[in-house]
């Protein structure tokens, strides 16, 4: 089971955590700042018991004031603080929406580069839990959109763990997006494991379909792919990390040697971000193609409660199946 | 019997940790007493009992982790004894053993449809097949003829595995038949057929074709290779036809209009010469592998490479690049005993070059009736890439190669020629 | 701190009298059969009860007219209750069944009825507020006799929306009653921890609002404030704040560490629980015999069993509908 010197099982709430509690530890301008952090205990709890350890001055409860707690993260951040703001969910993000794309975002470009904003934001996002349709957004791939804030979707053990520390090393503003579905997985840590915030990560090998994907849909995506296995079908399954920039050289040297690729992405279709992971690969690798690129993406309607009409609504392993065997045609 | 079951205790609960009980067997519960503490992996949460009845029994132990909805105690009815309780987790525990997983609380989800299953209307199709980019690339490589290929990708498109599999086919139509698998030798032959249907009617179909004979005298050429032949072992003996393949290769460097291919309604020049001999297989079909480079080798390594290129025809051991670049085609039925053959040009290519049997013929020759062996050679040409007139040319110089054999043995001196980057 | 409730005998006669406590026990019930099918997995997502606040949504509701316009929040089953929702209905919705209120779309935080013009349990903290105002403006400038009664929670009152829907209700006379239920916690968050103000009907009164604060853990206090407030914004005075002070016994969602709260706290608030005070103080005004709240508890058990058996009998949409209803079908007049 677990060995201390080397891998430790753990799960993404708690390796979130640990990463919290080091930046905490290691750098007194950190401070976390969002509602219900403290005494709460983190929605999420992932804070859980840091205001005991670094009290309120560092972790600050917020009142239900998201523009403006957002907006004074940046102010902190610009007045020399390192602040990490948890917005509970990223729908409630959309309250902060104009801090985060009028004001954060901008800061650096408009003042001729004299400012910078080094601010992360930390949020929740995804649907499968059935919360209806206004807790169960996918806006990260909104977000990409938009320049001058980087976008990360920690999707394994190791994400969780390290990215914060390359989040807040970042000199800009970086939005970071759990899948509320993935922090009770657990996990091996690898020991003494580093992450940068700028490629994309193979996370299983292939050869006949790269599998790209983030976040929550990721062990989808590995399970469709083992699922595949069975039936001779190779997947690489890309785990892109990073939403923004996106890391289009990993993009095309898959969809290169695998000739078929499906995006998965829970978020719509439609003006998304698997609209822009396609179009990338139409760019720059269209003549390595061997099929239409395919997406297994959420279905065009608010998310629905009922667990059979969720499920139906979200990318599932099968939809994945079903997709590569699309593309592959009497193959298959 | 009350079965008291680990609650679901929030949207994100699939399993939880009993930490604490906080009753006993023996004890009374009421409904809505909080009997246990369990670790939700967020929070210690107190978990109530929604039923009353006498704790019989506790199931889980504390510092347990188990699923939501496994039976945490049983809690005896009014009315109910320790032995009922006993009864009961015998039978549970037998029917856990019997069934598989429980089932699961919401219908199960047919899988929707594969999203790129739009149907697109017969008309969309018609007129254009389907190919992808990186078949279409590939293909373009090997110079296959995407018509011979069978698609076998989404909505029929050929794929890289098509353009792949048809050229190694084309590569193994050839072979031997093997005597365990007649069946899939007579596969294979027709499969061959229909690609030289498909070729050949494409071919009949799309190019215009013009012809061009003119008889050639051989005297000079044979006696040449016959002193030729006295100092060479036998094994390295040259046949005229070795002449005739580098007589043509020659002769297409000066007219470099009938090698190469015409694709997409435009004519690309060959830059190696590279001329493609039609073999006809004892099975049945032909193929024409290519000589690579003949204008660039003497005639002892062409007769070399043309002996083993029949050879490796025959039994199915060609390279898929020889089945592929060949810039032209050469067929030579003299054997077969005709005097003169006019072909049909294979795509992509732009021209065929044919020979008849050599004959004795009566020539007249500065006045003079003298019998000499005479070949005759013919070109089959497509008009959209070049005329008669330039045609006419290219015979009337495939001649002239021939009356100068031992020119012929010389490697081209125009071989300097820089090789595309 | 809260101010005592008022003195003297129930002011109703025996039926509406019973008529509140049964509303009550309806919700309780109701809630705790709630909370038990969450455990079994019947109900998912979040469920917010409102179990200890019953006195807010049936002293308040009874005083609007049932033409009236209501705006909810994610903690609204009672509410939709009182309003006149049957609880089959609801607790179909809470199953995600087909026989729901909103088809099982929206589940226990989504519930809407246009019949009782229930216009949503809305699950953004404050979302609700301007969509009141609107619905307000809508009537004022229609010259209709409605009016909109808004609830929302203290928590919200930290949100923008807030204050820029108090402002302009305020600034456009607009006849929307704010019902603000206020329990203590914005989920984990108390009041103090949140608030540099935290009597929160002075926020509404720089609007120039008129504002009432009230009892909210006795149902009479509630319902003669209320009365008294929906008369005044029907009379066309503008919009009004009433704050209704009451304290939810159970966590958040399904459950919390409560890591915010003493044990203790909730405890003595139970104290105050309007279910059996209100029950107490009718049997000794002489206005309720043991008999006929044992009547009363029973003939509500079995409208929840009946509500249960409803819902489990209920069918699932089929999965070919899930994109019905993303727009308004062409030509169909809202």
């Amino acid at each position: 089971m677990s060995d201390n010197t080397n891998n430790r099982r753990i799960s993404y709430r708690a390796a979130l955590h640990d990463g919290l509690r080091e930046a905490l530890q290691q750098d007194p301008r950190v401070f976390l700042l969002g509602e219900d952090v403290g005494r709460y205990g983190g929605t999420y709890a992932v804070s859980r018991g840091l205001l005991d350890e670094f009290g309120p001055e560092r972790i600050r409860d917020t009142p239900l004031s998201e523009l403006a707690f957002v907006g004074i993260g940046i102010g902190a951040a610009l007045g020399g603080m390192r602040p990490i703001v948890e917005v509970m969910t990223v729908n409630f993000s959309l309250l902060a929406l104009d801090q985060i794309i009028n004001t954060a975002a901008i800061y650096h470009h408009m003042s001729g580069g004299q400012f910078s904003v080094p601010l992360v934001i930390r949020m929740s996002t995804g649907a499968g839990r059935q919360v209806a349709a206004q807790h169960s957004n996918s806006f990260e791939g909104w977000y990409a959109h938009i320049p001058g804030i980087k976008i990360l979707a920690p999707a394994t053990i190791e994400d969780a763990r390290y990215i914060l520390a390359a989040a807040l090393a970042d000199p800009d503003p970086v939005l970071l997006f759990e899948h509320a579905a993935l922090y009770n997985v657990e996990g091996e840590l690898p020991a003494n494991e580093t992450v940068d915030i700028k490629s994309a990560k193979v996370r299983r090998k292939g050869t006949d379909v790269t599998l790209i994907t983030y976040g929550g849909s990721l062990p989808k995506a590995l399970q469709a792919a083992e699922a595949m296995a069975q039936d001779n079908i190779s997947a690489e399954v890309l785990d892109l990390r990073v939403l923004r920039p996106l890391d289009t050289e990993a993009i095309v040297a898959s969809v290169r040697k695998c000739h078929r690729a499906v995006v998965i992405d829970e978020g719509w279709r439609s003006g998304s971000l698997s609209a822009e992971v396609m179009a990338r690969i139409m760019e720059q690798a269209f003549f390595d193609l061997d099929a239409p690129v395919a997406r297994v993406c959420a279905e065009e309607v608010p998310i629905p409660y009922a667990r059979h009409l969720e499920e139906a609504a979200l990318p599932q392993p099968e939809k994945i199946v079903a997709a590569v065997k699309a593309l592959l045609g009497e193959r298959a | 019997m009350i079965e008291f079951k680990l609650p679901s205790l929030g949207a994100d609960m699939d399993e939880g940790t009993l930490l604490e009980w906080l009753v006993k067997p023996g004890d009374e519960v009421k409904k809505g007493q909080i009997v246990a503490i369990v670790d939700t992996s967020k929070a210690a949460v107190d978990v109530e009992c929604w039923q009353e009845g006498t704790v019989a029994g506790l199931l889980v132990a504390p510092q347990q982790k188990v699923p939501v909805g496994t039976v945490l105690a049983l809690l005896l009815e009014a009315g109910e004894s320790a032995a009922d309780a006993d009864k009961y987790k015998c039978e549970m525990l037998a029917k856990f053993s019997e069934l598989a997983q429980p089932a699961a609380v919401a219908p199960v989800v047919a899988a929707a449809p594969a999203p790129t299953a739009v149907p697109l209307k017969k008309s969309a199709l018609a007129g254009r097949r389907l190919i992808t980019p990186v078949a279409r690339k590939r293909a373009l490589e090997l110079n296959l003829d995407l018509d011979i290929v069978t698609g076998s990708g989404p909505r029929g498109a050929v794929t890289l595995e098509d353009v792949e599999q048809a050229v190694t086919k084309l590569a193994q139509g050839a072979a031997a038949p093997n005597n365990k698998q007649a069946d899939r030798q007579a596969d294979r032959q027709a499969e061959m057929r229909k690609a030289i249907a498909a070729a050949m009617s494409r071919s009949k179909r799309e190019i215009p074709h013009y012809y061009l004979a003119e008889p050639i005298p051989m005297a000079r050429a044979l006696a040449w290779l016959a002193q030729e032949n006295i100092q060479r072992p036998m094994a390295e003996r040259l046949l005229p036809a070795v002449l005739l393949l580098k007589a043509v290769a020659q002769a297409l460097r000066k007219y470099p209009e009938l090698n190469g291919f015409y694709r997409d309604g435009a004519f690309q020049q060959a830059v190696r010469v590279n001329p493609g001999v039609a073999v006809s297989l004892r099975q049945g079909g032909l193929l024409a592998p290519a000589l690579l480079d003949a204008d660039r080798k003497n005639l002892a390594m062409l007769m070399q490479e043309l002996g083993n290129l029949v050879k490796r025809t025959r039994t199915g051991s060609l390279k898929s690049s020889e089945l592929s670049e060949a810039t032209i085609t050469v067929t030579n039925l003299g054997d077969q005993g005709v005097e003169s053959v006019f072909g049909v040009i294979y795509p992509p290519q732009v021209a065929l070059v044919g020979f008849g049997r050599i004959i004795d013929k009566a020539w007249v020759e500065g006045g003079q009736v003298k019998v000499q062996p005479i070949v005759v050679a013919s070109l089959a040409a497509d008009h959209r890439v070049s005329d008669g007139h330039r045609g006419a040319l290219f015979l009337a110089e495939l001649r002239e190669q021939l009356q100068q054999p031992e020119a012929l043995e010389k490697i081209s001196d125009t071989n300097q020629e820089s090789e595309p980057p | 701190m809260i101010a005592p409730p008022p003195s003297g005998p129930v002011p109703y006669a025996r039926d509406f009298a019973h008529r509140l406590l049964t509303d009550m026990l309806r919700i309780r019930r109701m809630e705790e059969k709630s909370a038990e099918l969450y455990g079994a997995g019947k109900i998912r997502g979040f469920l917010h009860l409102y179990i200890g606040e019953e006195a807010v949504a049936v002293g308040a509701l009874h005083a609007l007219q049932a033409e009236d316009n209501l705006v909810t929040t994610y903690r609204e089953h009672g509410h939709a209750l009182v309003r006149g929702m049957s609880m089959d209905v609801i607790l179909a919705e809470m199953y995600g069944k087909r026989e729901g209120c909103s088809l099982g779309r929206g589940g226990s935080m989504h519930l809407f009825d246009k019949r009782t013009r229930l216009f949503g349990g809305n699950a953004i903290v404050a979302g609700g507020l301007p969509v009141a105002a609107g619905l307000a403006l809508a009537d004022k400038i229609q010259k209709t006799s409605r009016i909109t009664a808004c609830f929302f929670g203290d928590g919200a009152v930290a949100e923008g929306a807030f204050h820029e829907s108090m402002n302009l209700a305020a600034l456009w006379q607009l006849p929307v009653l704010f019902c603000c239920e206020n329990n203590l916690y914005a989920m984990g968050t108390a009041l103090e921890n949140s608030e540099s103000q935290t009597d929160l009907c002075a926020k509404a009164a720089s609007y120039r609002m008129p504002t009432i604060k009230v009892d909210g853990m006795d149902v009479v206090a509630v319902h003669e404030a209320t009365r008294q407030a929906q008369a005044r914004v029907r009379a066309g005075e503008g919009p009004l704040f009433i704050e209704y002070q009451t304290y939810r016994f159970r966590a958040h969602s399904m459950f919390d560490a409560e890591l915010y709260r003493s044990k203790a706290e909730v405890e003595e608030w139970k104290t105050r629980g309007p279910v059996h005070t209100f029950t107490a103080r009718l049997k000794q005004e002489g206005k309720l015999s043991e008999e006929e709240f044992l009547a009363l508890d029973a003939q509500v058990n079995t409208e929840v069993a009946a509500a249960v058996a409803f819902a489990e009998a209920g069918t699932w949409e089929p999965v070919e509908h899930m994109l019905a209803d993303v727009y308004t079908p062409a030509g169909s007049q809202p």
